[in-house]
């Protein structure tokens, strides 16, 4: 063992704790009910083994859905009193914690990432979501939004497939604190947490209709977003389909927020805490495999520490670990699907014909499952597709600068805007830089950091509103000042 | 009807997470709205009280530091706790108070609720009281709330249950810790209160549970040098101005009592956690 | 669903990322020498090393402290720290006995199993290094010594010259020396950098260890300074406590020391080693020290000699830890020696 690196044995975590079921419904009216439209398949990304089948949500069941929440939202929810319905979230959020290793699991087996991230990141802060919100549901008054805060009435929730419990504890929990009913459509790859979370509403005896599930593709997304008696309107995912949404509720009554894609600029000055920020470009572009809407995959390097930071940052990566998500030392996961795999191939191949420089470890991947080793280009211009193009997967593309001035131009040169990293030891900078990005996030010395009590959300074609924090209430309530 | 003889509970302080009994050795009557005994409580002197600030201190680092989050998950905890001794505090109170079931039942169910409240406010002090400053000048200003310190209560002579907690979960919710001097006559729901307390995640020191009489205690802890706060809703009637005027001796801050008991039932909004937060701004120049 | 066994399911990108292949070595030398010419340079020097995020350190440190070891890797693991634990006694009341029943410990960790390896030294005052040396034999384990006003380092030069020259003469082979502080935080550099200098010399063929008492340093940035200090003046491992002062050895602390001989032997050539000491009590400590070392310096440093614990209670834990491996049931204190 004297020059390679000690490679830790199978540390697998039981996959015992998790019972699937052979095929589910959808959660509408408080039980779990046949859909009337097709059943899918979903599989381990990380095996492509078939977990189960889940329900197609036609319009019909999109209907009946909403029907539920309109009843739940009229008679039970809207005239409770708001400490019961914290103390319903309250509830819940304790139940997440006690089923915390069920869900991580889960988690891990749907979507692919890691266990260590599902465990300590994704599970934790969806249970702190949940908490978090509970508090708020009582004291609206105080959040300065307004004299007199209402709910909207019933919110039509998509979410994608990257975080899908914590997308979903990002869009319930606020949704249901201002006094909303929710009819939720998780991501087509990722529905497996959100089902069981069904069954969390039902061991909390939360009222039926408050809180529904629709599992389903596109259409099913469409006919959520579409229906006429949806009040409020909340997405998470692509640009491209965020469009499509804005153009849909045009004209109708319905309150939108967007949480799109990003491209963001994590900057590292010459002054900065080097071994810190390469640990920091690691966890910006490869924590959850890159498929993070705010992954910092523009490495703006500021061109006289350039060769350092890129040979550290190379020797870091070849540390990491690639492999079984449920192995509990795997630092790298499966990507979420075929379809993303082929994307993100497309789009480095594309990298490297336009002239950037392509550098990956030589590391052996599984034969079966969905992999993508860690990739970094170099030699980025801002006129290549990898530099303004959102590859959504593990893909680092580096830049260089001069000044700050030129960091700050070429961070802002997106149309994209929601997330930044900057990496210096110098507070004034932080503060000025931060000043001059135009994101909806900014994080200094640090990366990927989230938490309920901190406004998430972006700028320009990355959407509008804020989810978590004071802020992100605004987006459910009326006569509220919208953010 | 059975036969068996009760093991009957006895009633100490609370004082470093653990339940001394006073160490001047005394205990008095507490008696039930008829006169009748229910127990001997212990009568908490001078020197308990200086302990109880010395662990109250030791404590305060622990609990400020913890995360809002964390102070949040605790003090909900404290709710699961007391739920679980309802029926306990129910009889303590209707007991002490001479309220029939139904309306110590409402008092209990009220008491804990107002638990909830506090705990779900940790996480949002921050963002409801502090915030960015706009100042004319290129500098980064920011204000934030943060905990006094070590606050003395003298908890209401009436409301054995809701009166306390109304006053003693607002100090805690901000983050800081406390020496409780309880009421005289209705001490018990108090000493269950530890109890509670100490089996619920909340670190030793962080709450000090003193039966015994205000009269006795309110000056020294109204002179003490290392208490920051001091709340007199339970002062002794007629004596809460001279405490006051103690108080000042140390700058301390002070909320005065009522005129008369108030209705501890009124949705309390912010007032009780403000007197003890302090607000610090800091500000750091913006530029490359 | 039946679970899908791929076989090979998660392994590291790059098993040679840490190793000494010249990759890093393709910057060019800097002219290190040239630094100590004066007390200004030197502190230009120090101040100019990148800074420390400590929150970003700590993270790292927790992230780390979460990898899993288990069956054959936790197997070899445990024989790996055995052997690298420094059996330590540094106590006012330490008689000739103590020090022999140490030494035999230290030969024969476990009793009931002789394939327990060695410890990798014994560690004592000087004035009792000649009692260890006689006890240790010819068994190959090192006796350090503690020397230098160990703990404090507050005397006189000559004093702790003497101290050093005292120790060596009584067989021991490794020195572990304090550095001078109030010296360091003060910023007289460059003192520091000489009485290491004059010690080393002292030493002649012993191999010296400097400890940074890193709890006195206080900050991370410090750590690395004082890191960056120690090699320059030709310390052969860096070391972090005295084990005198609370807080001893910590995890971040660790991670700054491997970044620092990771950084210098990329610069120089010249590999440094690294002990944690102080504070290391079970093996799980261990297993997240080991775990650094390995992601961090890399395996190069997985050797006695390139990285050690100052530790007294470990090796019992340790010991535990190897018999349950052996036997498959949790162990108990009546089956590891006192020492």
């Amino acid at each position: 063992m004297s020059s390679s690196l000690f490679e830790y044995a199978p540390a697998p975590e039981s996959r015992s704790i998790v019972d699937i079921a052979p095929s589910y419904g959808l959660f509408i009216d408080g039980e779990f009910v046949d859909g009337t439209g097709e059943s899918f398949k979903t599989v381990n990304p990380a095996t492509e083994e078939v977990l189960t089948e889940v329900s197609s949500g036609s319009e019909a069941d999109v209907d009946r859905a909403v029907a539920a929440a309109r009843r739940a939202f009229t008679r039970v929810w809207g005239p409770m009193r708001p400490a019961d319905r914290g103390k319903y979230l309250f509830r819940i959020a304790r139940i997440l914690q006690e089923r915390a290793r069920e869900f991580a699991v889960l988690e891990s087996l749907d979507n692919g990432k890691p266990i260590r991230e599902s465990r300590d990141v994704d599970i934790p802060l969806a249970a702190a979501h949940f908490f978090y919100h509970a508090g708020w549901a009582d004291k609206l008054d105080f959040a300065g939004l307004g004299p007199d805060p209402r709910p909207l009435g019933v919110a039509g929730q998509v979410i994608p497939w990257n975080f899908p419990m914590l997308m979903l504890a990002w869009k319930v929990a606020p949704a249901l604190a201002t006094g909303n009913t929710v009819v939720l459509k998780p991501a087509e790859t990722t529905p497996l947490t959100a089902l069981l979370f069904a069954e969390v509403c039902q061991q909390a005896d939360l009222p039926p209709g408050v809180v529904n599930i629709v599992t389903g593709a596109g259409d099913t997304g469409r006919a959520v977003v579409e229906h006429g008696d949806v009040d409020k309107v909340a997405f998470t995912g692509s640009t491209e389909v965020g469009r499509s949404i804005a153009r849909a509720v045009a004209g109708t009554r319905k309150s939108l927020t967007l949480e799109l894609g990003g491209k963001a600029a994590n900057i590292v000055f010459d002054d900065a805490p080097i071994d810190q920020a390469v640990e920091g470009i690691v966890q910006g572009i490869f924590f959850n495999q890159g498929h993070v809407c705010c992954a910092g995959s523009r490495l703006l390097v500021q061109e006289n520490v350039h060769d350092e930071v890129i040979a550290s940052l190379q020797r870091r990566i070849g540390t990491l670990r690639v492999g079984d998500p449920l192995d509990k030392n795997t630092d790298i996961g499966a990507i979420n699907s075929a379809e993303q795999l082929a994307r993100i191939k497309e789009l480095s191949d594309y990298g490297e014909a336009e002239g950037a420089n392509r550098w990956q470890p030589a590391c052996e991947l599984p034969d079966r499952g969905y992999w993508f080793p860690p990739t970094v280009f170099t030699d980025v211009s801002p006129a290549h597709r990898i530099a303004r193009e959102e590859v959504f997967g593990p893909v680092l593309s580096v830049l260089t600068f001069r000044t700050p001035d030129e960091a700050v131009a070429k961070a802002n040169n997106t149309t994209f805007g929601l997330s930044a990293g900057i990496w210096t030891e110098k507070g004034s900078r932080i503060l000025k830089i931060a000043n001059q990005l135009r994101a909806g996030v900014v994080w200094a010395n640090t990366f990927n950091k989230f938490d309920p009590t901190s406004p998430f959300g972006g700028y320009k074609q990355s959407g509008y509103g804020r989810e978590g924090g004071r802020h992100g209430l605004t987006g459910y309530l009326k006569g509220a000042i919208h953010s | 009807m059975s036969d068996r003889l009760a093991v009957r509970k006895t009633y100490k302080l609370y004082v470093n997470g653990a339940f001394p009994r006073s160490e001047s050795g005394r205990s008095y009557e507490v008696v039930d709205h008829k006169g009748h005994f229910l127990a001997n409580a212990a009568w908490a002197s001078r020197k308990d009280a200086r302990d109880a600030v010395v662990a109250a201190r030791g404590a305060f680092g622990t609990w400020s530091a913890m995360t809002a989050y964390n102070r949040g998950q605790v003090l909900y905890r404290v709710a699961e706790v007391m739920e679980g001794r309802h029926v306990q505090f129910c009889e303590e109170v209707a007991a002490g108070e001479g309220l029939s079931s139904s309306k110590a039942r409402a008092a209990v169910d009220a008491a804990i609720d107002r638990w909830v409240w506090y705990a779900g406010w940790t996480d949002k002090l921050a963002a409801v009281l502090g915030g960015a400053n706009p100042v004319a000048g290129p500098y980064f200003d920011f204000s934030m709330p943060e905990a006094t310190g070590v606050v003395a209560v003298l908890a209401p002579q009436q409301s054995s249950l809701l009166g306390l907690v109304s006053v003693l979960a607002p100090v805690l919710a901000g983050g800081n810790t406390a020496v409780v001097v309880t009421s005289k006559e209705r001490p018990l729901p108090a000493v269950t209160l530890g109890e509670v307390l100490a089996t619920s995640d909340v670190p030793g020191g962080v709450v000090n549970l003193l039966t015994g009489d205000s009269v006795e205690l309110g000056p020294w802890l109204a002179e003490h040098a290392d208490v920051d706060g001091i709340d007199l809703t339970g002062a002794p009637t007629g004596r809460a101005m001279e405490f006051e005027r103690e108080a000042a001796g140390t700058i301390k801050r002070v909320v005065r009592p009522p005129a008369a008991e108030p209705d501890w039932t009124a949705d309390p909004g912010l007032s009780r956690m403000t007197p003890f937060l302090e607000t610090k701004t800091v500000w750091h120049p913006i530029g490359v | 669903m039946p679970p899908v066994d791929d076989g090979r399911m998660t392994h590291v990108l790059d098993p040679d990322a840490l190793s000494d292949d010249g990759r890093l070595n393709a910057l060019p030398l800097a002219p290190y020498s040239d630094v100590t010419r004066s007390d200004a340079s030197f502190r230009a020097f120090l101040h100019g090393l990148p800074g420390v995020d400590q929150v970003g350190a700590e993270s790292r440190v927790a992230m780390l402290g979460t990898r899993s070891i288990k069956t054959t890797s936790k197997a070899w693991a445990i024989d790996t720290a055995i052997s690298m634990v420094d059996l330590t006694t540094l106590e006012g009341s330490d008689t000739p006995g103590k020090v022999r029943s140490l030494a035999a410990k230290a030969r024969r960790p476990d009793p009931g199993d002789p394939t327990t390896p060695q410890v990798a030294a014994v560690c004592v005052y000087g004035d009792l290094a000649g009692i260890a040396r006689e006890a240790l034999g010819d068994s190959g384990i090192h006796v350090a010594a503690v020397a230098t006003a160990f703990p404090s380092g507050r005397a006189a030069r000559a004093i702790k010259l003497a101290d050093v020259k005292d120790a060596v003469a009584n067989g021991a082979d490794e020195i572990d020396m304090v550095i001078d502080r109030g010296a360091f935080l003060a910023g007289r550099y460059l003192d520091v950098y000489d009485e290491i200098v004059a010690v080393k010399e002292a030493c002649g063929t012993a191999h010296l260890k400097v400890i940074l008492e890193t709890g006195e340093l206080v900050t991370l940035d410090n750590v690395r300074r004082a890191s960056w200090l120690a090699m320059l003046a030709g310390g052969d491992f860096i070391k972090t406590s005295t084990g005198k002062i609370s807080p001893a050895a910590t995890l971040p602390v660790c991670l700054v020391m491997l970044e620092a001989v990771r950084d210098f032997r990329a610069a120089t050539g010249t590999q440094i080693g690294v002990k944690p000491a102080g504070g290391i009590r079970t093996t799980k400590d261990a297993m997240k020290h080991l775990v650094l070392v390995n992601e961090t310096a890399g395996p190069d440093w997985l050797s006695p000699d390139w990285f050690r614990f100052g530790a007294s209670s470990l090796l019992n834990d340790l010991l535990l830890q190897r018999q349950k491996l052996r036997t498959g049931h949790y162990s108990g204190p009546d089956y590891v020696t006192v020492d």
